[in-house]
């Protein structure tokens, strides 16, 4: 059960933290929630992010596979992990293009290994792309809403 | 006869295969006979045309007739507009659609 | 009206920005179409038969006439004159070119406009009562309900990748003119024990497997309205299908798991998020509802000189009860006899601009029946509006009558059709009019799809005709008994299907077993409810 299924961190095109990259393969849910050591998982789309709730301590990596950028479980499955307190890197990897990476991001993840690399100045043009937002992620950032009624940054 | 049409990534205008480029009427379609796959493949990778597809068609004494409808009315323009269609001074060309 | 402030109108900048940068990556090849599509397409544009075709969003169908002046202008300089209507509240125009698209989607931002999410796997633009704000049987007015969801669902990240489309509407009264529980989530705006809270149906909509959706909650709180329709919501991206498009609805979902097990997911996933503070402060909700305070009425006559035999008829069929006894709304009809259902030119969209600004308080609204709305029209302004409507062939008097038929664009102008809607639209409703039984036949809802996507909600007509394709040969089949409204219900199919010339006659041979059964004052539902199918299956094949 050790068939290295992860991302190696040369592909990890972007990267929002400060620590070292982890550097083990990945296993599949099923694996990680049978197996005690395992620190790096890979979600699939069709699987439940909350069957990794009880081992989010140990857990220093979270690959969130897009099999293809059109279905859209995976964010789902980042804000369920973020929203529950991870904090480990959680990397988007797989059919990931330029314009997912600002949702991706507001979702939580915060380290991208797209199958193709992404054009340098496109990717950071779309990361920057919403100075304010609407919606309240676990991100931290203050949305629109909150802002007119007196939040400050 | 097969011919290929598709819309121009630019204008979105529907356009037909000529044999060596893409015109707005239907008339100067080319018969691409087993060769349509590859045509469309560099044609598309090229952008000179936009989500092209294959076609049945039938040379008339009036010109290239697509046999699907939906093709006509793309070769026309909307039945229920003859003043946009590609030829408004030619009513006959509504009753070609059907 | 709401208002943009300086956030809402850096978020649609941004959009036309991010929009040119994509539409420039696919010029210049760097997106393929497979890559682009799903990006034009959230922002409106699809590629149809034609051209591109732009869809605009009317948010709740509201605008003011600079804001359909635009619209007008972009007709005449992008397009070609026209614009279409749509029942989804929102407006086609059928002949761009993609080098245009973002310079458009700027001139749109300029008016506090956009096209963001009229298409594609997302929410889309948010439906709502045509006469929000005016109706006397209103319990509040739903459009900053729906103003609030239209700001969360606007570049939602976790819900832009969905399973399929997603459509939301809310209305306020419980007469039901937006068809909302055909809608993907219906929100019925309800008080209980002297509270205002929503009700929630989740999982209704038209296309091939039409559903009317069953409600979920009677009651959710104004404060965690949101957050309940993010839990709906996340439990359909989650667990939507998607290994079939045509499965890929959350009716089939709720379908599929059944109500209560849907519910109950949706409750247990609201119940996580009520500590995850996605709603927004409740001070937003209080900020909303100003904009759409009543305006300064005036007292004024309370009834119309009727010597005008048109006029009257005009008054009668399309004005609506206001909660102002000196104003009604009037409905300023896109269905002239022969017309287009929906259409309207340049000219025409700045005519009624420009009565907007004299006689309604400059607020208009579209209609899911594809005609346009003044709602506050001052009862002694009657007759000056109708004159000058008359005058630009937009006075025609038949709202709800079989001439005021919806028609999606069919054949004529989409990619997906199996036959023409528009030319079965015209003929009727020439046919009708010519033999005088319009008026006989009082309210009578006709509405056609030329295939089985039902954009033309055939499923909900008391007549419903939908186009099928017979081996490459236009095709119609004919179904009664549907309807959009709080008596909701689905059509059932007489029989086999007709041609194009058949499918006339049989509208006309349902009408006459109507008139010959009809008892007191039943309206053609009314009498095939109570009579049932045989009756008109017997007349049609027999
Ligand atoms: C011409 C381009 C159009 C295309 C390609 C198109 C495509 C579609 C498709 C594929 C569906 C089925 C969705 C499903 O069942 O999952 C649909 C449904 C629908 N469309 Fe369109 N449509 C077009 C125009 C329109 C227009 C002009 C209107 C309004 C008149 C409209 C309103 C609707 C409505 C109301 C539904 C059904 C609602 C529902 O199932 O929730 N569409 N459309
Ligand atoms: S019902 Fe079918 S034909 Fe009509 S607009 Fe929708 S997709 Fe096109």
């Amino acid at each position: 059960m050790t068939e290295n299924l992860g991302t190696s961190p040369d592909e990890v095109q972007f990267r929002f933290r400060d620590d070292e990259t982890v550097d083990h393969g990945t296993v599949t849910v099923d694996a990680c929630c049978d197996q005690t050591n395992a620190t790096a998982v890979r979600i699939e789309p069709g699987d439940d992010a909350r069957e990794l709730l009880p081992f989010l301590d140990r857990l220093a990596l979270v690959e969130v596979n897009f099999p293809s950028f059109a279905d859209g479980r995976g964010y789902s499955a980042a804000r369920i992990l973020r929203e529950a307190g991870y904090t480990g890197e959680l990397r988007a990897v797989g059919d990931v293009l330029i314009d997912q990476l600002s949702h991706m991001r507001r979702c939580g993840f915060d380290a991208f290994a797209p199958d193709v690399r992404l054009d340098e100045k496109d990717a950071q043009r779309a990361f920057a792309t919403w100075d304010n937002v609407y919606q309240a992620t676990t991100d931290g950032r203050k949305t629109i809403q909150e802002r007119r009624h007196g939040a400050d940054q | 006869m097969k011919v290929l049409t598709g819309n121009d990534l630019k204008t979105g205008d529907v356009t037909w295969w000529t044999g060596t480029s893409w015109s707005r009427d239907v008339n100067d379609a080319a018969d691409v006979g087993e060769r349509g796959a590859e045509i469309l493949a560099r044609e598309e990778a090229a952008r000179r045309v936009n989500v092209p597809y294959l076609i049945e068609a039938e040379r008339t004494e009036n010109g290239v007739r697509p046999a699907h409808i939906k093709d006509r009315v793309r070769a026309v323009g909307p039945t229920v507009r003859p003043d946009l269609t590609l030829n408004p001074q030619n009513p006959e060309a509504l009753d070609w659609v059907i | 009206m709401y208002k943009y402030d300086n956030y809402d109108q850096q978020m649609v900048d941004a959009r036309v920005e991010e929009f040119r940068d994509q539409a420039r990556r696919r010029l210049e090849g760097k997106l393929t179409e497979d890559q682009f599509k799903p990006l034009r397409l959230m922002n409106g544009l699809y590629l149809q038969l034609h051209a591109y075709m732009l869809r605009v969003a009317i948010p709740y169908g509201t605008l003011n006439g600079e804001q359909m002046t635009a619209l007008a202008n972009i007709a005449d300089k992008y397009d070609r004159g026209y614009g279409h209507f749509t029942t989804r509240q929102n407006l086609q125009y059928n002949w761009i070119k993609l080098e245009d698209a973002a310079d458009i989607l700027a001139d749109l931002a300029k008016v506090e406009m956009h096209a963001i999410q009229t298409s594609g796997n997302c929410i889309r633009n948010i439906s709502s009562d045509h006469f929000a704000g005016a109706a006397q049987d209103e319990l509040v007015d739903p459009r900053p309900y729906a103003e609030l969801l239209r700001q969360w669902s606007s570049f939602h990240p976790e819900f832009t990748y969905l399973p399929r489309k997603f459509k939301i509407c809310v209305i306020a009264s419980e007469k039901d003119r937006a068809a909302m529980r055909l809608h993907d989530i219906g929100i019925q705006i309800v008080q209980q024990d002297g509270e205002i809270g929503a009700r929630f149906f989740v999982g209704g909509g038209m296309g091939r497997t039409p559903m009317i959706a069953p409600m979920i909650r009677d009651f959710v709180p104004l404060d965690q309205l949101i957050t309940y329709a993010e839990a709906c919501l996340r439990v359909y991206n989650r667990y939507g299908r998607r290994d079939n498009k045509y499965k890929a609805r959350i009716k089939i979902l709720v379908h599929e798991l059944g109500k209560d097990e849907y519910t109950r997911q949706v409750e247990e996933e609201f119940a996580h998020m009520l500590d995850q503070g996605v709603e927004p402060p409740r001070e937003e909700l209080e900020r909303l509802k100003p904009f759409f305070a009543d305006p300064t009425f005036e007292d004024g006559a309370k009834t119309v000189d009727r010597s005008d035999p048109d006029f009257a008829l005009w008054v009668d069929r399309n004005t609506h009860r206001h909660k102002n006894d000196a104003y009604v709304s009037a409905v300023i009809s896109l269905k002239p006899v022969a017309g287009i259902p929906g259409d309207a030119t340049g000219d025409q969209m700045r005519v009624m601009a420009n009565l907007a600004q004299q006689y309604s308080f400059d607020e208009l609204r579209i209609m899911h029946t594809q005609n346009v709305v003044l709602p506050h029209v001052k009862i002694a302004d009657l007759h000056a509006l109708w004159t000058q409507l008359d005058a630009a062939d937009l006075g025609a008097p038949n709202m709800d009558t079989i001439e005021d038929m919806i028609a999606c664009p069919g054949l004529d102008y989409c990619a997906l059709a199996n036959a023409r809607s528009i030319p079965l639209a015209q003929r009727i409703s020439e046919k009708f009019d010519a033999s005088g039984k319009t008026e006989k036949l009082g309210e009578l809802k006709l509405k056609i799809s030329g295939c089985i996507n039902a954009c033309g909600h055939h499923h909900a007509g008391h007549i419903g005709i939908l186009g099928v394709d017979k081996k490459g040969v236009e095709n119609y089949q004919l179904s009664l008994g549907g309807s959009e409204a709080e008596d909701v219900s689905l059509a059932k199919i007489t029989g086999p299907g007709f041609t194009e010339d058949g499918v006339i006659e049989a509208v006309e041979t349902v009408t006459d077993v109507y008139l010959a059964q009809k008892q007191g004052e039943e309206r053609f539902l009314d009498t095939y409810r109570r009579i049932g199918m045989a009756p008109f299956k017997e007349a049609l094949y027999d």
